[in-house]
């Protein structure tokens, strides 16, 4: 049972095709993890979805449905930027979005369950990032929506409050609740989402699960090596050689192999790290370049 | 309703607390008044101001004294309202030369007193007649227009400033993505915004009745309708300039030239009865013109709001036609 269906959604802009006409399905109770470089059209593509951006063309279901006006009554949602009017605290900003839905959670409960309790009465406008990611969240969840769009929810925040806010999004999962989540960063995909899509310049270059994406995508094992260790021409290396920063990334099919074929070509090899294949080699390997760039 | 109120509630708070704008909305106009009544404390007045009803010869000798220095001419077509001016002494003599040769005098207008002595030597026989009236001071004149132009800043520039404030900086983007829509929206701020306009224009007439001991002939109520109605005309032409704007810097030129014209041809600082036609017709689609006539025909004239029936249409369709427009053409995010 999918909840959301988006059969080929476009939207064009003056000179820039920022998605061209996607297609995708959601299932209902999953994180669904949409990703890509900047300026692939995610944004788009959610606020799209969401209703604040018109599409050019493209039909976008709710359960089986065109979307009507009440899909703002089911759904949460967490943009990238976003501000809140100035000088309310947080609990007065709790009753101001309370007082837009027919049906809300316990402000209590949805202080608690957000982890707010102790700047309830500060000014909205005058929190950390991580407190203020948690507010934001909060005022997603305030309707006790079936599908939360979250947007960036943790760009800019420290390891520990991703690592609370992860807890957060596992608790909505946990109720059932369908999440579209799109993120930067590669461990929060594969530790949050059971269903992910990769988009580049506006079009659906992937999507499956993290791990069939890393089966289907990695036949081979990463080497890394220090660029100014690696004096070699790429071109000339059987195995693919992608630059990743300051590293040289050799996609190895056998890892010995290759580190035989360094050492006959005299590369120090101080700098060698062998690692798994994850989600950022992924990426890189399809998109050609980092997420962050 | 629970969405209004919620909306409403959250911008009076915001208003309220933001104390750097809550001083100026009540010391901007408290200056004013303040300067007003230092500069024209005095009721010396160098002038001679003479009324003219319908047309008169000048060249004739009978009306020679015209042409006395420090004297102003003014015109009237409309012998009620030059009779008026007469009765508070902002004429000090208004003549007429057509059927015959008339003059009207306030007997306790020492200007008038002067002047009636020109009258008396022109070599021409005047039907004298008395017309009898308080003095009204500038200040007393003066102070319904700068009150008008505090509920015009406060509405335009407090509405308008807000809303695109919000727009630039994505509240808006973030209340569309709830279920609220448009005009609970607009009217949230139209109802807190007049609150604001209202108590804080209502707290300074208070305070310049004591101080000023400003007369009032008509009823408070009606002037506290006046003011309501030009404020919600006022707020709707702020929301209409902020519907679509998304630089504070552009919605700040557009209520700057907005709101210059409207201080100068609505007749706050001065009469309008010595300018051309055509700017007295181009002040008519001013909403603070009406706001000001009316307010000060309340209490300076004791008008009831049946008299003043044209300026209480004028600013209500003024507020429905900019409240129309603006709803139609909000936009929630640049």
């Amino acid at each position: 049972m999918h909840i959301l269906e988006v059969k080929e959604l476009t939207k064009h802009y003056k000179t820039v095709k920022a998605v061209n006409g996607i297609s995708f399905s959601i299932p209902k109770g999953v994180c669904f993890g949409l990703l890509g470089p900047n300026g692939a059209g995610k944004t788009t593509t959610i606020e799209m979805i969401e209703g604040i951006t018109k599409p050019t063309s493209g039909e976008i279901d709710y359960e089986g449905k065109p979307r009507n006006r009440h899909f703002r009554d089911v759904a949460g949602i967490q943009f990238q930027q976003t501000s809140l009017p100035d000088y309310l605290t947080v609990k007065e900003t709790l009753k101001l979005f309370a007082g837009f839905y027919r049906k809300t959670l316990s402000l209590p409960s949805l202080i608690e369950k957000c982890d707010l309790q102790s700047f309830t009465a500060q000014y909205s406008t005058k929190l950390s990032g991580g407190q203020r990611q948690r507010l934001l969240l909060a005022l997603a969840l305030i309707n006790d929506p079936q599908i939360v769009f979250l947007d960036e929810p943790t760009t800019g925040l420290d390891p520990q409050s991703r690592r609370r806010f992860w807890t957060l999004i596992e608790e909505i999962k946990q109720q059932g609740k369908t999440v579209l989540l799109t993120t930067h960063y590669m461990d929060e995909a594969e530790h949050l989402c059971d269903e992910l899509l990769i988009i580049d310049h506006g079009e659906i270059i992937e999507q499956g699960s993290p791990r069939d994406l890393l089966e289907k995508h990695f036949d081979h094992t990463p080497i890394l090596l220090n660029r100014s260790d690696f004096i070699l021409d790429p071109d000339k290396m059987t195995e693919d050689v992608v630059m990743d920063g300051e590293d040289v990334v050799i996609l190895s099919r056998a890892v010995e192999d290759t580190v035989q074929s360094l050492i006959k070509n005299h590369v120090t090899l101080t700098s060698l790290r062998v690692r798994n294949p994850t989600l950022e080699d992924l990426f890189i390997k399809l998109t050609g370049h980092q997420l962050r760039q | 309703m629970k969405t209004f109120f919620a909306l409403f509630i959250a911008r009076t708070k915001e208003f309220y607390r933001d104390r750097g704008s809550l001083s100026w909305t009540l010391m901007f106009p408290i200056l004013l008044i303040v300067g007003c009544a230092v500069a024209f404390s005095s009721d010396q007045e160098e002038l001679f101001t003479i009324g003219i009803l319908g047309e008169a010869n000048q060249s004739t000798p009978q009306l020679q004294f015209l042409k006395a220095p420090y004297t102003e001419l003014v015109y009237y077509q409309d012998e009620e309202k030059a009779l008026q001016r007469v009765k508070h002494h902002q004429l000090h003599l208004l003549i007429s030369t057509t059927p015959s040769y008339r003059y009207w005098i306030n007997p306790n207008s020492s200007q008038g007193e002067v002047l009636e002595l020109f009258i008396k030597n022109s070599n021409q026989s005047w039907q004298r007649q008395i017309i009898e009236g308080q003095q009204i001071r500038y200040v007393d004149w003066v102070i319904p227009g700068v009150l008008g132009m505090n509920i015009m800043f406060g509405s335009l520039f407090g509405v308008g400033y807000s809303i695109v404030r919000y727009r630039k900086n994505g509240v808006l983007k973030r209340l569309q993505a709830t279920p609220i829509n448009a005009l609970q929206f607009l009217s949230a701020q139209v109802a807190s915004r007049l609150l604001i306009v209202l108590t804080a224009s209502s707290s300074i007439y208070t305070g310049a009745l004591f101080i000023l001991d400003l007369p009032m002939l008509g009823s408070y109520l009606d002037l506290f309708l006046v003011a309501l109605l030009g404020a919600l005309s006022m707020i709707s032409l702020g929301l209409l300039v902020s519907a679509r704007t998304n630089s504070e810097e552009l919605a700040g030129g557009i209520l700057n030239m907005t709101t210059w014209p409207m201080m100068f041809l609505s007749g706050v600082w001065f009469s309008l009865d010595n300018t051309p036609v055509y700017m007295q017709n181009l002040a008519q689609l001013l909403p603070l013109t009406h706001l000001v006539h009316a307010a000060r025909e309340i209490m300076i004239n004791g008008a009831t709001l049946g008299e003043l029936s044209f300026d209480l249409w004028a600013m209500t369709a003024m507020a429905a036609v900019f409240m129309t427009w603006a709803s139609l053409s909000f936009r929630w995010y640049k």
